[in-house]
C-alpha cells in the first residue's frame, strides 16, 4: 500500500517532457518533488504563475508570490505572472496539458466530486470546475477509501459534482485505474496489494483483464 | 493627463452606501485592497454584496467586514479558512453564491470589456449550472454566465501614477486587473504612487482609462496566509 508520497511518485511517471502541468492542493502538490529531472516541465498555479519553483528559503518568503494553496513559493528562470482571466484562458483554452487534482469521489463514468459535503463542508470549488471542464488529461490523486473505510470509486457519485465524465485516470494508495466507457480498468497494483484487496475497496465497476502488474516505483 | 489622484482613502470612498455591490481584488490575502477594506469597516455601511474570490480570514481582509456584520452576500469561488464566515453561512445570516474561479474572473472581464454574458464549460452538469441557459458548441456543452454589475471595484496595485496607470507585482495581480473598469467606479490603491512620467508605457498592466480614483495606501501589512519555507542545507 502506498502513502501520499507514494501516490505522488507514481503520478509523476505520467508527466511527460514539455508538459505544462496544473497541480491541485494536497497530494498533487507533492508530484512536483518526483518528476524526472531529465525532462522539461512547467508548473502552472491558477492564481497567476507559470514556472513555479520550490518553497523559498527561510527569510526570503514574499507575500506577493504564492501558489493556489496560498503557500509562499519561488519562481524559476522563464517564469511569468498573469491575471486570473489569463490564467483560466490557459486552462479553459486547453493550453495546460495535464491536470492533477484530489477528489472525494470518482464515478466509473469519469464524474468527479470534490468541493462540497452538503450541510457539513462548503469551502467552494476554487478553480476545480474550470480545470475539469476543459483539461484534456485529468488524473485524480486520492486514497482509495474514505476515513470510514468506504470506497471513493463509485458507480455514481453521491456528493455534488465538480465535473461530468472528465477523469481519465485515478491513482490511489492501492492501484492505478483508467476510466473507460465500461468502468474502472485496473492497470497496476500498489506494492503488496492483491487484486482481492482492490476489489473489496472498489464499489464501482472494476474491469480486470489478464495479469495486473505491481507498480514500478 | 487626466488626473485620477485623490488625497485620502476617505475621498476615494466617497459615494459608498448601504446595500451596494462591491468587487474586491485579491487571492487569499495576496493583493487585497487593505486600505479600502479598513475604511469600509470604519464606514459601518451594511447590506454589502461582495464579489471577491475569497472571504479573507477571521481577523484580516474581508473577515473584518464579516466580523462587523456588514456583508449581506458573498460571491466567491473559495471560502475556507474563515470560521466566522462558516458560522454566518450555516446560520443563514449570510447569503453565499459559490462559482468557479475562472467564471468569476471572466464575469469581471466581461463587465470590463462590454460583453453582457459569456459561455463557459465550467460547471456544466453540476449544481452551478442549475437554472442557467446551456448550449452546445461543436459537440461540447457550455453554461451562459452573465457579466457582473457592481457599484465600486476596489483594487490594489504595486505601482501607479496620477493618470491611473497600474503595475502589479507577482501573484498579487490575480483578479485586480480584471476588476478595473468592471464597476461603475474603480478605486485603485497602490503601494507606491510615483510621479507622472516615471512608469514605462511599455510596462503598464492596466491603462488609467479604467480607473476613476487612485490613492497612495497608507499601511500595507501584506499578511502571509501559509508561510512555507525550506531550510538551507549547510555545505
Amino acid at each position: 500500500m502506498l502513502d501520499k508520497n507514494g501516490i505522488a511518485k507514481r503520478i509523476a511517471q505520467e508527466v511527460e517532457d514539455g508538459n505544462y502541468v496544473n497541480l491541485g492542493i494536497g497530494i498533487p502538490t507533492l508530484v512536483a518533488n518526483y518528476v524526472r529531472t531529465d525532462i522539461e516541465v512547467e508548473f502552472q498555479s491558477e492564481n497567476g504563475v507559470l514556472g513555479m519553483g520550490p518553497f523559498p528559503f527561510d527569510g526570503e518568503e514574499d507575500a506577493d508570490i504564492i501558489n493556489a494553496g496560498k503557500q509562499t513559493i519561488t519562481t524559476l528562470p522563464g517564469s511569468s505572472f498573469f491575471d486570473s482571466a489569463m490564467s483560466f484562458s490557459m486552462i479553459r483554452g486547453q493550453h495546460v496539458d495535464l491536470t492533477i487534482l484530489g477528489a472525494m469521489e470518482v464515478a466509473e463514468n469519469g464524474d468527479i466530486a470534490n468541493w462540497k459535503i452538503p450541510g457539513k463542508m462548503v469551502k467552494g470549488m476554487g478553480g476545480a470546475m474550470d480545470l475539469v471542464a476543459s483539461a484534456d488529461n485529468i488524473i485524480v490523486a486520492m486514497m482509495h477509501t474514505n476515513k470510514r473505510g468506504e470506497s471513493k470509486l463509485l458507480s455514481t457519485c453521491s456528493l455534488p459534482l465538480t465535473g461530468v465524465g472528465c477523469v481519465k485516470k485515478v491513482v490511489t494508495n492501492l492501484a492505478v485505474l483508467d476510466v473507460t466507457k465500461n468502468g474502472f480498468k485496473l492497470i497496476e497494483r500498489a506494492p503488496g496489494v492483491s487484486i482481492e484487496d482492490i476489489k473489496n475497496a472498489t464499489q464501482g465497476t472494476l474491469i480486470i483483464e489478464g495479469d495486473i502488474p505491481e507498480m514500478n516505483l | 493627463m487626466i488626473n485620477k489622484k485623490v488625497n485620502s482613502v476617505q475621498d476615494a470612498l466617497i459615494g459608498i452606501k448601504d446595500n451596494m455591490t462591491f468587487m474586491l481584488g485579491g487571492f487569499g490575502l495576496s493583493g487585497i485592497p487593505e486600505n479600502a477594506i479598513a475604511e469600509l469597516v470604519k464606514s459601518n455601511i451594511t447590506g454589502i454584496t461582495c464579489i471577491s474570490n475569497n472571504a479573507g480570514v477571521d481577523d484580516f481582509g474581508l473577515g473584518l467586514l464579516l466580523q462587523n456584520h456588514q456583508i449581506k452576500k458573498m460571491v466567491s469561488s473559495y471560502v475556507g479558512e474563515n470560521d466566522e464566515f462558516e458560522r454566518q453561512m450555516l446560520s443563514g445570516e449570510l447569503d453565499v453564491e459559490l462559482i468557479p474561479q475562472g467564471t468569476l474572473a471572466e464575469r469581471c472581464r466581461a463587465a470590463q470589456a462590454g460583453f453582457p454574458a459569456i459561455f463557459t464549460p465550467a460547471g456544466f452538469g453540476t449544481e452551478v449550472a442549475q437554472g442557467k441557459e446551456t448550449r452546445e458548441f461543436d459537440g461540447k456543452m457550455y453554461v451562459l454566465e452573465h457579466a457582473f454589475k457592481a457599484d465600486f471595484a476596489f483594487v490594489k496595485a504595486w505601482k501607479g501614477d496620477e493618470a491611473g496607470n497600474l503595475i502589479f507585482k507577482g501573484t498579487a495581480r490575480n483578479f485586480n486587473p480584471n476588476m478595473c473598469g468592471a464597476a461603475r467606479i474603480t478605486v485603485a490603491e497602490v503601494e507606491d504612487l510615483v510621479p507622472l512620467g516615471t512608469l514605462d508605457p511599455n510596462q503598464i498592466h492596466i491603462p488609467g482609462i479604467f480607473i476613476q480614483r487612485i490613492f497612495q495606501g497608507e499601511i500595507y501589512e501584506k499578511r502571509i496566509e501559509q508561510r512555507t519555507v525550506r531550510q538551507k542545507v549547510e555545505s
